[in-house]
C-alpha cells in the first residue's frame, strides 16, 4: 500500500470539497473494497476522506417510501423491520451477499460503488481497460466464465457484483447525490453505466459527488418477492448470476404487476422491463415465467467459457418468479 | 487400589486445545525474538525466461529497509554449488530451486527479491517498488496441451520395481476385448493447499554456524536435514522448531524456496528474519495438488464380474523436479480383476512444483475408479454396492499377499445402513423433492497403513510428571493427546500427569507427519518408551525395595508422588528417592517395524456414502448427508479420529463441487488467487458428516492395532458425491469439480 493522508471530516461539504478538489482524493466508507484495492495496487489514492462521521446511517420512512442513508450497514438495512416489511426483496437481496461480518462494515453507498470483480482488473500485471484504459481486455480472449452476457463492449465485458443494487433497479430506487455543483436524483437504472469506450466509468457519478441516500418508493412488492443467487458454493460467493423478481398477484392468480432484474450477467444491474411487461395480465404460472425467461433473454451473447449462462439465466428466471409466486 | 481407566478408546480432549482456541499456541510467525526484522518476497511476473535485471535502488532507500536480495547479491549457499539433485528423488528431500542463485524464471511469481525491513509495513511497501526485468520465452502451463510429451518418471526408469512403472496382470488393455465395457476420461483440475496457518518462517543465526529455525514443517528431521545441508553444517547445527503447526494437509512435506530465502535474509541482516507468504503466494510456490488426466477402461461379464481394468493417468510437475504420487494404487488393490493394466505418466509445465495434497494421487485416483465402477454398475443394471461386493477380494490381487486386516464389507454395511442405502433407485434421476433432485452415491477409499522408525524419550520429573519427547509434529490431528493416551494406559497413570512434547529437531528422532502413519510409527515406540521407563523406575527401586527386584513391568503403577505395585500397595518407592539414584530415570526406546509388511498387505479402508440434492433448473448441489466409515485398525482416541474423518470428509466436498485453480495459459498466472474466486467448503456446505468406525485391531502392523486415518478421509469422498449427482440427474460429470454450469 502507498502512502496516503486521511481525514475524518464531521461536515458533508467539507468531505465533498476534498474529494472535488482533488483528483487523487477517494472517499472510504467501509472499506471493505477499497482498502482491498489500495492493498492489490489496484488503485491508490493519496487523500482518502472517511464519511463515517457524517450523519448518513438512517433508515427513514418518507410519504411515499423509505430513505436509506449511504452510510446505513448492509446488515442493518437487512434487519430494519421497516425494509423487511415494504422491501423485502431488499433485505434477501442483501443477505445474499458477502459474509455476516462484511456485511457489518459495508456501507450502502459502497456496496453500490464496489468495483467488479474481474480477475484481470484485480491483477496489476494484466491487461484490463477498466484499470488503466488502453491496455486491452485480459477477459475478453481469456478465462471469462463469470462475465457479461448484456450490454459488454469489446473494452469490457466485466460484470457489475453487487446483489443489493439487483433489488434496487428492479424496485425503482432513485439515488440522492451530493456534489460541488449542489444536489441531484438519478434514477438506479441511470446510476451505473455500460462500458462502451469508457470502461473504467462504472457509474455516471462526477467528481467530487457524495452518495448520501437511496430512496425506494413504496409498492406492492411486499409478499411475492424472491432473490434467486446461483453460486458454487452455498454461502459467501459471488453471484454466477441471480435474479430479483417481485410479483403482484391478483385473488385469482393474475399478475398485476411484475419487476425483474438479473444480476451477474452486465456492466450494470440489469432490468428486464420488457419481460416485466410481458408477465403483466398472464396468470402466474411456470408457463408464463418460461416465456418471460424466454423473452429476457433476448440479445444474450455469451464468451468461450460463459455460455453455461445462456442456459442459467432463463432458468434462474423462472425459479425466481416460481418461488416469488409461492412466497 | 481401583486400576486407572482405559484412555486408549477414550474420546479424551486434546491436551493442548485450551491453548490453541485461547489463542496461546505459537505458531512459526509468532515467535518475537530480539532484533527480529520482517521480509517480504517479490515474485516474478513472467513465467518463463530470464532476468535480465532488477531495479531495486528506490526499495533500498526506502525507510527501514535493511536488505534487498536477489540473484546479483545474494552470498554463496554451499549447498547450491553441489552437483544438481537427481529429480527423481521424493520431492520432500528439498527442491532443487536454487534461491536467487541464477537468473532463470521457472514459473509465475518465482521469487526474484527479498525485502528485509524493521516492520512489516516497510517491507511490504518496499517490495512493490522492486522492478524485474525480463526477456521471456514460450511457456507451457496447460497439461492437455503437453499430454502428447508426457514420460515415464525417471525414479521408474532407473527402477524397474519402483511402484511408478507400468504395471501389468493377465493381458494388457484386456477390457478392449470385452463384451461389456467403457471406457472414459476423467480430469481432476489444481487443487491449492490452504491451510488456515499460511507458510511461515522465522530463521535466526544464534552463530555463524548455528541456526535455529521456528517453521511451519510437517517434518522436523526432514527439514533439518535440508538446511543443514544446504547451508552446509553439521545436522546438530541446526534446530528447528514447529510445536504448532495450523494445519498442513501435505502442504509442508516439502522445504521450499521461501524457507531459504528467509534463512538467507537472516545471515544477510545478521538478525532474526520473519516471513509469511500471503494467501496470493499460497497459490504459487508451495504445491498444490496437481492437474491430472486419467482413463479408465472397465469389461465385466453380465453378471458384474469384472473382467479387465485399464487405468492411465498423466499428471503435471514442474519442469525442475519430478514430483510423483500414487494415483494408481488403488486400482492395482481394490478389486478382484485378472486383468489389469496401469501406466503412470508425467508432463512437465512451467509452474510450481506440486506437492502431496490429503489422500494423494489415491484420492485422484479414486475419483476415477471409483466414477468407472458406478457406470458400469449403471451399464450392467446392478446395485453399485452389489457390483462392489462380487468383485471384493480377499487377498491383495496385486501380489497375491494375504491383508493384514480388511474390514471393508462391515465398513459397507455401517454405512449402507446409516445413508439408508435401500432408498436409492436404481434408475438415475427417478427421485424429487420440490425442485431438488435426490440421489445416492458411494466411492471406496484405501491407504497402506505405513509405519517407519521413530524413537521417543520419557523420563520422570521431580513433580511427579512423566516427560515424554520426540521430534515428530502435529500438524492438527491430535497427536500429542493420542500420544498422552497411549502413554497413561501404558503407566497405568492419569493423562493429567504426563506431557508429551514433539515439534522440535533436537527431540528423539521421528519420520515426517505424513501418510497417515504417525500413530502407526510413534504409537509404539511412545508405548515402549513408557515400559522402558516403568523397567528403569523398577530396578532403581530395587535399589532400596526387594520387592521390586522380581516384579513385572505390567506389574509396576505410577502414583502421586510413587511407585508401586499393583499386586503389592505396601510396596512403594516415593519418586524423590529414585529421582536420587545416580544416573536419572530417562529412557529413550526407538520402536521400528518388524517386517510384517513382507508377509501382509496392511491397508486401512474407508467408504463414503453422500446423499446429494441437485437443483432441477440452477444445477446447484448440495451434500444433504455424508456418512463415512472406516477400518483403520484400532481407535485410539474416538473424537480425534472423528475430527479427522470429518475434516477429510469436507476436504472431498471441495474437491468434488468447488475447488479449483485456473491458470490463464496465455500469461501462465492464476485467476483464482484468493478466497473470493478460489472456493473451499464453508458451513453450509457440510451436513451434519456422521463417522463410523470397525475399530478392529490390525495385529501386523503395530501392537496397538492402529492403521491410520488421515488420507482414507478424503479418498473416495469425491466420486461418491460425483456418483450420487449421476443417481440424482442422470448426468455423469467426468471432470471436477462439479459446478452449476456443468448440470444446467
Ligand atoms: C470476500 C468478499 C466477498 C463479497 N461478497 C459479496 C457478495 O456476494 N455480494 C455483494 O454484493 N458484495 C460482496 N462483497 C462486496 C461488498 O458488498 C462491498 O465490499 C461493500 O458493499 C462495499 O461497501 P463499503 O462501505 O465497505 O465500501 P468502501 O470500500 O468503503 O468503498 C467502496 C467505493 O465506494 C466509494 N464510496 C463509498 N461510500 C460512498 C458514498 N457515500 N458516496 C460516494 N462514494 C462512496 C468509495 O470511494 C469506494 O470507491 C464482498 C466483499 C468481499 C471482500
Ligand atoms: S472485462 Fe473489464 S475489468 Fe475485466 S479485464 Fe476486461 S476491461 Fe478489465
Amino acid at each position: 500500500m502507498n502512502q496516503f493522508q486521511y481525514s475524518r471530516p464531521t461536515k458533508q461539504q467539507a468531505a465533498i470539497d476534498a474529494v472535488a478538489k482533488d483528483p487523487n482524493a477517494a472517499f472510504i466508507a467501509g472499506g471493505t473494497n477499497l482498502v482491498d484495492l489500495m492493498k492489490r495496487g489496484v488503485t491508490s489514492p493519496q487523500k482518502l476522506v472517511d464519511i463515517n462521521r457524517l450523519p448518513l446511517g438512517k433508515i427513514e420512512s418518507q410519504n411515499n417510501g423509505l430513505r436509506i442513508g449511504a452510510l446505513a450497514l448492509n446488515s442493518a438495512v437487512a434487519e430494519d423491520r421497516q425494509v423487511r416489511e415494504k422491501q423485502p426483496l431488499l433485505a434477501l437481496a442483501l443477505n445474499a451477499g458477502a459474509s455476516p461480518q462484511l456485511r457489518n462494515m459495508a456501507t450502502v453507498g459502497g456496496n453500490m460503488l464496489q468495483r467488479t470483480r474481474c480477475a484481470y482488473f484485480y491483477d496489476t500485471t494484466m491487461p484490463c481497460n477498466k484499470r488503466q484504459p488502453g491496455t486491452g481486455c485480459g477477459a475478453l480472449e481469456g478465462v471469462n466464465r463469470m462475465h457479461a452476457i448484456f450490454g459488454f463492449s469489446d473494452k469490457c465485458i466485466a460484470v457489475h457484483p453487487s446483489d443489493m443494487s439487483v433489488a434496487l433497479v428492479a424496485l425503482d430506487a432513485v439515488v440522492q447525490v451530493s456534489g460541488p455543483k449542489g444536489n441531484r436524483s438519478i434514477p438506479f437504472a441511470d446510476f451505473h453505466r455500460l462500458p462502451g469506450d469508457t470502461p473504467e466509468k462504472d457509474t455516471n457519478l462526477t467528481p467530487g459527488e457524495l452518495i448520501t441516500a437511496v430512496d425506494v418508493p413504496d409498492g406492492p412488492f411486499t409478499k411475492h418477492v424472491h432473490y434467486q443467487k446461483v453460486r458454487e458454493r452455498a454461502s459467501y460467493a459471488f453471484a454466477l448470476l441471480s435474479v430479483a423478481a417481485a410479483l403482484d398477484i391478483d385473488g385469482s392468480n393474475i399478475i398485476k404487476a411484475a419487476r425483474l432484474a438479473m444480476g451477474g450477467v452486465a456492466h450494470k444491474p440489469w432490468r428486464l422491463t420488457t419481460a416485466e411487461q410481458m408477465l403483466v395480465g398472464k396468470p402466474a404460472t411456470e408457463e408464463t415465467f418460461r416465456q418471460a425467461a424466454d423473452v429476457a433473454m433476448q440479445g444474450a451473447k455469451s464468451f468461450k467459457y460463459n455460455a453455461y449462462k445462456l442456459k442459467l439465466g432463463p432458468n434462474a428466471i423462472v425459479q425466481a418468479l416460481k418461488t416469488a409466486a409461492a412466497a | 487400589m481401583k486400576t486407572p481407566e482405559k484412555q486408549i478408546g477414550a474420546p479424551m480432549d486434546r491436551v493442548d486445545g485450551r491453548l490453541k482456541v485461547t489463542g496461546a499456541a505459537t505458531y512459526s510467525a509468532e515467535y518475537e525474538l530480539p532484533g527480529i526484522t520482517y521480509a517480504v518476497l517479490v515474485g516474478s511476473t513472467i513465467t518463463k525466461g530470464r532476468i535480465t535485471g532488477i531495479d531495486s535502488k528506490a526499495a533500498e532507500r526506502a525507510p527501514g529497509v535493511l536488505a534487498v536480495i536477489t540473484h546479483f547479491n545474494s552470498p554463496k549457499v554451499p549447498g547450491f554449488d553441489t552437483a544438481g539433485k537427481d529429480p527423481s528423488q521424493p520431492a520432500t528431500v528439498g527442491g532443487p530451486i536454487k534461491i536467487f542463485h541464477d537468473d532463470k524464471i521457472r514459473f509465475n511469481d518465482q521469487p526474484i527479491a527479498i525485502v528485509v525491513a524493521d516492520t512489516l509495513e516497510r517491507a511490504r511497501f518496499a517490495a512493490r517498488l522492486v522492478k524485474g526485468q525480463y526477456a521471456p520465452e514460450k511457456h507451457q502451463t496447460n497439461l492437455e496441451a503437453s499430454k502428447p510429451q508426457a514420460f515415464l518418471p525417471t525414479s521408474a526408469k532407473k527402477n524397474p520395481k519402483n511402484p511408478m512403472n507400468d504395471y501389468q496382470r493377465g493381458k494388457t488393455d484386456a477390457y478392449k476385448a470385452g463384451a461389456i465395457k467403457l471406457e472414459q476420461d476423467y480430469v481432476i483440475p489444481t487443487e491449492v493447499h490452504h491451510p488456515m496457518e499460511l507458510q511461515a518462517i522465522t530463521a535466526h543465526w544464534e552463530a555463524p554456524d548455528r541456526l535455529t529455525i521456528y517453521d511451519k514443517t510437517q517434518g522436523t528431521m526432514a527439514t533439518r536435514r535440508d538446511f543443514a545441508k544446504e547451508w552446509g553444517l553439521p545436522e546438530e547445527n541446526v534446530k528447528v522448531i514447529a510445536t504448532f503447526v495450523g494445519g498442513a494437509f501435505g502442504n509442508a512435506l516439502h522445504s521450499w524456496p521461501h524457507e531459504s530465502a528467509a534463512i538467507m535474509a537472516a545471515k544477510v541482516v545478521n538478525r532474526p528474519v520473519k516471513l509469511m507468504l500471503t494467501r496470493e503466494q499460497m497459490f504459487t510456490m508451495v504445491g498444490y495438488r496437481p492437474y491430472t488426466w486419467q482413463k479408465i477402461g472397465m469389461s465385466a461379464t453380465a453378471d458384474g464380474k469384472i473382467t479387465a481394468i485399464t487405468h492411465e493417468s498423466i499428471g503435471q510437475t514442474s519442469s525442475y523436479e519430478e514430483f510423483t504420487e500414487s494415483t494408481l494404487a488403488q486400482t492395482r488393490m481394490m478389486y478382484q480383476s485378472p486383468n489389469l493394466t496401469t501406466r503412470y505418466r508425467l508432463a512437465s509445465l512451467d509452474i510450481g512444483s506440486p506437492i502431496w495434497m490429503r489422500g494423494p494421487g489415491e484420492a485422484t485416483g479414486a475419483f476415477a475408479l471409483e466414477s468407472a465402477m458406478d457406470e458400469m454398475a449403471h451399464q450392467l443394471g446392478i446395485d453399485p454396492l452389489e457390483f462392489r461386493l462380487r468383485n471384493y477380494t480377499d487377498t491383495d490381487p496385486e501380489n497375491g499377499k494375504p491383508w493384514s486386516t480388511k474390514f471393508l464389507k462391515e465398513c459397507y454395511q455401517l454405512g449402507a445402513d446409516r445413508i439408508g442405502w435401500n432408498k436409492r433407485q436404481l434408475k438415475p434421476g427417478s427421485v424429487r423433492d420440490g425442485d431438488w433432485q435426490v440421489g445416492y452415491g458411494m466411492g471406496v477409499g484405501t491407504f497402506g497403513a505405513h509405519r517407519g522408525a521413530a524413537t521417543v524419550g520419557a523420563q520422570l520429573l521431580p513433580n511427579g510428571t512423566v516427560l515424554l519427547q520426540c521430534a515428530t509434529t502435529d500438524i492438527g490431528p491430535g497427536t500429542g493427546t493420542v500420544m498422552t493416551q497411549i502413554a497413561a494406559d501404558t503407566l497405568g497413570m492419569d493423562p493429567q500427569k504426563i506431557r508429551f512434547e514433539l515439534g522440535n529437531s533436537s527431540f528423539p528422532k521421528a519420520g515426517t507427519q505424513g501418510g497417515s502413519s504417525t500413530v502407526n510409527s510413534v504409537g509404539p515406540a511412545t508405548q515402549q518408551a513408557c515400559l522402558a521407563l516403568k523397567d528403569k523406575l523398577r530396578q532403581l527401586a530395587a535399589v532400596g525395595s526387594a520387592a521390586f527386584a522380581s516384579a513385572k513391568k505390567e506389574d509396576i503403577i505410577l502414583t502421586d508422588g510413587y511407585l508401586t505395585l499393583a499386586s503389592n500397595s505396601t510396596a512403594r518407592v516415593p519418586y524423590a528417592e529414585l529421582l536420587k539414584q545416580a544416573g536419572g530415570t530417562a529412557v529413550a526406546v526407538e520402536a521400528k517395524p518388524d517386517g510384517a509388511g513382507q508377509k501382509y498387505s496392511m491397508y486401512s479402508f474407508s467408504v463414503h456414502f453422500a446423499e446429494v440434492l441437485v437443483h432441477v433448473l440452477t444445477g446447484e448441489v448440495r451434500v444433504s448427508k455424508l456418512v463415512s466409515c472406516a477400518d483403520a485398525g484400532t481407535i485410539i482416541n474416538e473424537k480425534t479420529a472423528a475430527n479427522q474423518m470429518k475434516g477429510g470428509a469436507v476436504g472431498g466436498i471441495g474437491m468434488a463441487l468447488m475447488e479449483h485453480a485456473i491458470i490463464d495459459d496465455r500469461y501462465g498466472r492464476y485467476i483464482t488467487k484468493d478466497f473470493a474466486d478460489y472456493h473451499v467448503p464453508v458451513n453450509a456446505d457440510s451436513p451434519d458428516i456422521q463417522v463410523a468406525f470397525v475399530n478392529q485391531p490390525d495385529p501386523y502392523v503395530n501392537a496397538l492395532g492402529t492403521k491410520g486415518i488421515g488420507e482414507i478421509a478424503t479418498i473416495g469422498v469425491a466420486p461418491a458425491i460425483a456418483n450420487a449427482v449421476f443417481n440424482a440427474t442422470g448426468k455423469r460429470v467426468r471432470e471436477l469439480p462439479i459446478t452449476p454450469d456443468k448440470l444446467v
